[in-house]
């Protein structure tokens, strides 16, 4: 090991690979039998189950539940997936401390819910363990559905459509399918390549074929798309990033955090992934978190979450927070860049503090300067590259009902698309939704 | 502090927990370890005629589990000792003489002949032990013998093999009867005829615990084969309350000493049980789960009940309850109850919901925000949401005052009690005096 947490600037091997190993292993390690059983044992049972209600996709939660329970691990999973095909990487991701958990009456009665994500991971593991796949491709209809986007929403509506006997092709930009399961998520959230596992796991069905390095716009177009298919679902993401709209935010060690963690999820030696001595996360959500408390497991020795208002509005989970916080990340509120500093590359950040005022959200003209050798912006992303003709709400593919854009024949879902959150699962929702209008539609 | 001593049958222990005729009884080395942790007597397993018996070589006990493993019930298709009788003996001495403050009551079985109590009898005796107990009771194996449950189903033999004990014996006699019957008053009465000393109940139930779906064999498995075991644990307790009341209750019987057995697992279970009529607990299945060491968790809580509710001594317990069980037909039907959810305890989770709509009156409205209430037009106070419900405390049955009308029938509550017996739909009712 040549460099420590103390090594001045952005470099690699900061710690041990066997430290950096250690440190992205599994965030929840999958339950095994016995405990599973325990945890099961805590559902009640709820009529109308609150859980349901907050789950995305509707997995009937306490029946899986119950038949972990009766030890039918296999029959548990084949309830989640009838929901959500995706559902061993929503019980990895999924904020579900905010959502099932969050609902779960155990939560409002002993601030300890059924660990209802790590249920879901154990019953979708034992019956993925098993090789097979459990859907069978309907009778073929001689429709043909064009996907654009490998990620869940693709995935999950090219799956459903497959189930209807639909013959899909996906298109994704990326050299790989999985979307931002495979190039987005914290690397201790999904170990050992389960993204792609998953992946090959669902085109099992058969039916779907795959053709990555194609994207919308360079490669492909809508209207060509739409001449040779029957129908187009977009699920393509939202692939631009906001700026900072500081100075100096062009400088050396300035990047942004998206690409920060893809890189990480596409480097099989994280011990030779170069970070920096100290490292500021500017922004307040989910992949906010993930750069930074990664940046930390990598060896850097300060890493700093920045975000310009109070920590009831950011958009990371408390969880996510303490999880950060544990890592020793600091998280600063109330604070917008203003400047980085620094001779070509970044040394140091400037803030401002901020308050709530009358109009918004207003500087209070006190600044404070942090050390910054790795600056990563993590303050949105944004649609880049929609096609044209399809009208936009706000920065996003209008869509109503199950997905439907204002272009006939053409379906939207996923981060890409208005309403719902962006999250794994509401992606997987939608696509799924959009699958069964698209069906409708072919067939009616 | 409450003296838990006992004088049962004319046997001293110095606390009512006893271990049952069992495993955990079988020889002199574990019951030296029960009396060091503070056991007031131990019933020893069972002794029969040489040439000793002999089990099985494969797996002995079938179990049912409740949630986390916890064990709820056993099975078992053990015989009495497999030891020869002069090594028992020889044992009980030893462990009554350097115990002598402790209960030792010795299990026996010998055929149904008088020469074989005869025989064994002076034996027993001499080892110096407080008391004998007949096991009518064991419904595995030893019955196909024509022994154990094949006596203690056959009311007159309980009597004949108990006289001929009486007979032969200054001892002590407690007769342990078998529940595998239908109506326990009916060998209670045989054992008090032959001039029992007191019975003790309950032996195990006559159970298959489970099926290993895979080899179509009953639970615990030999070769592939399963034979019916007697079934025990705190799965058995209601069943063993009932039946320890039945006898407590019967005029013929009433009075009859009764050492309580059956799923005693906490201080609370042997109360109950000495409430209902019992003098002495005996316990098994809590021991081979956990251990000896739950006497001090026995004797400590049993102490502190007493303290708190005032008895000084075990007989202040003994059959408190009794007067309490009594026929359905001489129940109250004008104590008329109604269902109440506390809103603020509620975590609305909807079972009594579903329980009632379900399987019940519909009795409960679920109304917008998931607030569940009863409905007193609908709601007949059967306690299902009750017991169905996670949060102890939140849904009570509250007493509508006489006075009040029952939403329900529409009918003034009354003050006066009444029952079947004089109830206008009773076709044998007796006219009001």
């Amino acid at each position: 090991m040549s460099n420590s947490p103390q090594t001045p600037g952005i470099a690699p091997a900061r710690l041990d690979a066997e430290e950096v190993a250690r440190n992205f292993s599994d965030l929840h390690p999958a339950y095994d039998d016995h405990e599973a059983m325990v945890a099961a044992d805590r559902c009640y049972f709820c009529y109308d189950a609150p859980c349901i209600t907050a789950c995305p996709t509707s997995i009937d939660i306490p029946l899986f539940i119950r038949q972990i329970q009766a030890g039918h691990p296999e029959g548990a999973a084949k309830t989640i997936f009838d929901q959500n095909i995706l559902g061993g990487m929503c019980a990895r991701v999924c904020p579900t401390e905010t959502l099932c958990e969050e609902a779960c009456v155990r939560e409002a009665a002993e601030g300890k819910p059924v660990e209802i994500g790590r249920l879901q991971r154990y019953a979708t593991d034992a019956l993925m363990a098993r090789g097979q796949h459990p859907y069978e491709r309907g009778e073929a209809t001689g429709k043909r559905v064009a996907v654009v986007g490998a990620g869940p929403a693709g995935l999950a509506c090219a799956h459903r459509l497959a189930m209807k006997g639909h013959d899909v092709v996906i298109f994704d930009a990326r050299p790989k399918p999985g979307g931002l399961n495979e190039f987005g998520i914290a690397t201790y959230k999904t170990v050992g390549g389960f993204a792609q596992a998953e992946v090959d796991w669902l085109l099992k069905i058969g039916g779907i074929t795959v053709e990555t390095g194609k994207a919308l716009g360079s490669d492909l177009s809508l209207d060509a798309l739409m001449d040779e298919y029957d129908a187009v679902f977009l699920g393509i993401g939202l692939q631009g990033v906001n700026a900072l709209r500081a100075e100096g935010e062009d400088k050396g060690g300035v990047a942004d955090a998206v690409d920060f963690i893809a890189e990480l999820r596409q480097t099989s030696d994280l011990s030779s992934l170069p970070v920096g001595r100290n490292v500021v996360v500017i922004g307040g959500g989910m992949t906010a978190v993930d750069a930074a408390v990664q940046s930390k497991l990598l060896g850097a020795e300060n890493v700093t979450i920045a975000y310009r208002r109070g920590r009831d509005r950011m958009s990371a989970s408390r969880f996510e927070q303490d999880l950060a916080a544990s890592k020793g990340v600091r998280l600063i509120f109330n604070a917008q860049p203003k400047t980085v500093h620094g001779n070509g590359s970044a040394a140091e950040i400037e803030f401002e503090y901020t308050r709530d005022g009358a109009n918004g959200l207003e500087p209070t003209g006190e600044t404070f300067r942090i050390a910054a050798d790795q600056v990563f912006k993590a303050i949105g992303q944004t649609l880049d590259g929609a096609p044209n003709g399809l009208t936009l709400d706000g920065n996003k593919i209008a869509v109503t009902g199950a997905g439907r854009t204002t272009r006939d024949k053409v379906w939207a879902g996923g981060d890409c698309a208005s309403g719902g959150d962006d999250l794994t699962v509401t992606a997987v929702a939608e696509g799924r939704d959009a699958a069964e209008d698209i069906h409708t539609a072919l067939m009616g | 502090m409450a003296d838990l001593s006992t004088n049962f049958v004319g046997i001293k222990s110095p606390n009512p927990f006893w271990l049952a005729s069992a495993p955990p009884t079988d020889k002199e080395y574990n019951v030296r370890r029960a009396f060091e942790a503070g056991w007031g007597g131990v019933v020893w397993k069972t002794l029969g005629l040489d040439p000793h018996i002999v089990n099985v070589n494969g797996p002995r006990y079938g179990v049912v589990y409740g949630a986390d493993r916890r064990v709820l019930g056993i099975n078992n298709i053990e015989l009495i000792t497999d030891r020869p009788l002069e090594t028992n003996l020889e044992e009980i001495k030893r462990v009554k003489a350097d115990y002598p403050d402790r209960a030792v009551i010795v299990s026996l079985m010998v055929p149904c002949e008088e020469w074989a109590w005869k025989e064994i009898l002076p034996k027993v005796e001499d080892t110096g032990c407080d008391g004998i107990e007949l096991n009518f009771g064991c419904p595995h194996g030893m019955s196909e013998r024509g022994m154990g449950a094949a006596v203690g189903q056959v009311p007159e033999y309980i009597q004949m093999v108990t006289e001929w004990c009486k007979a032969n014996t200054h001892l002590p006699v407690l007769v342990k009867l078998t529940p595998n019957i239908t109506d326990i008053r009916y060998p209670a009465r045989a054992a008090h005829a032959g001039g029992a000393d007191g019975v003790s109940l309950i032996n195990t139930i006559s159970s298959i615990t489970s099926v290993n779906l895979d080899t179509m064999s009953p639970e615990p498995s030999i070769d592939g084969k399963g034979s019916h075991g007697g079934y025990c644990g705190p799965a058995v307790k209601p069943i063993a309350l009932n039946m320890v009341a039945e006898i407590a209750r019967d005029p013929e019987t009433a009075g009859l000493p009764i050492s309580g057995i059956g799923g005693v697992t906490t201080w609370r279970d042997a109360a109950e049980f000495l409430s209902l009529g019992a003098g002495s607990v005996q316990v098994c299945t809590a021991a081979m789960v956990y251990g000896f060491g739950i006497i001090k968790e026995l004797t400590a809580g049993l102490s502190d009940w007493m303290d708190e509710k005032g008895y000084t001594s075990i007989d202040q317990v003994t059959g408190r309850a009794v007067p309490n069980v009594t026929d359905w037909q001489y129940l109250n039907l004008n104590y008329v109850t109604k269902a109440r959810i506390d809103q603020d305890a509620c975590i609305k989770c909807g079972r009594c919901y579903a329980a009632c709509e379900d399987t019940s009156h519909q009795a409960i409205a679920m109304k917008p925000g998931r607030v569940f209430e009863v409905i007193d037009e609908e709601c007949v106070a059967c306690n299902l949401c009750v017991d169905v419900c996670p949060v102890e405390d939140c849904i009570t049955m509250e007493r509508l005052a006489p006075g009040e009308v029952d939403a329900r029938t529409g009918k003034v509550v009354e003050a006066d009690y009444a029952n079947w017996t004089t109830h206008p739909n009773n076709p044998s009712a007796k006219a009001a005096e």
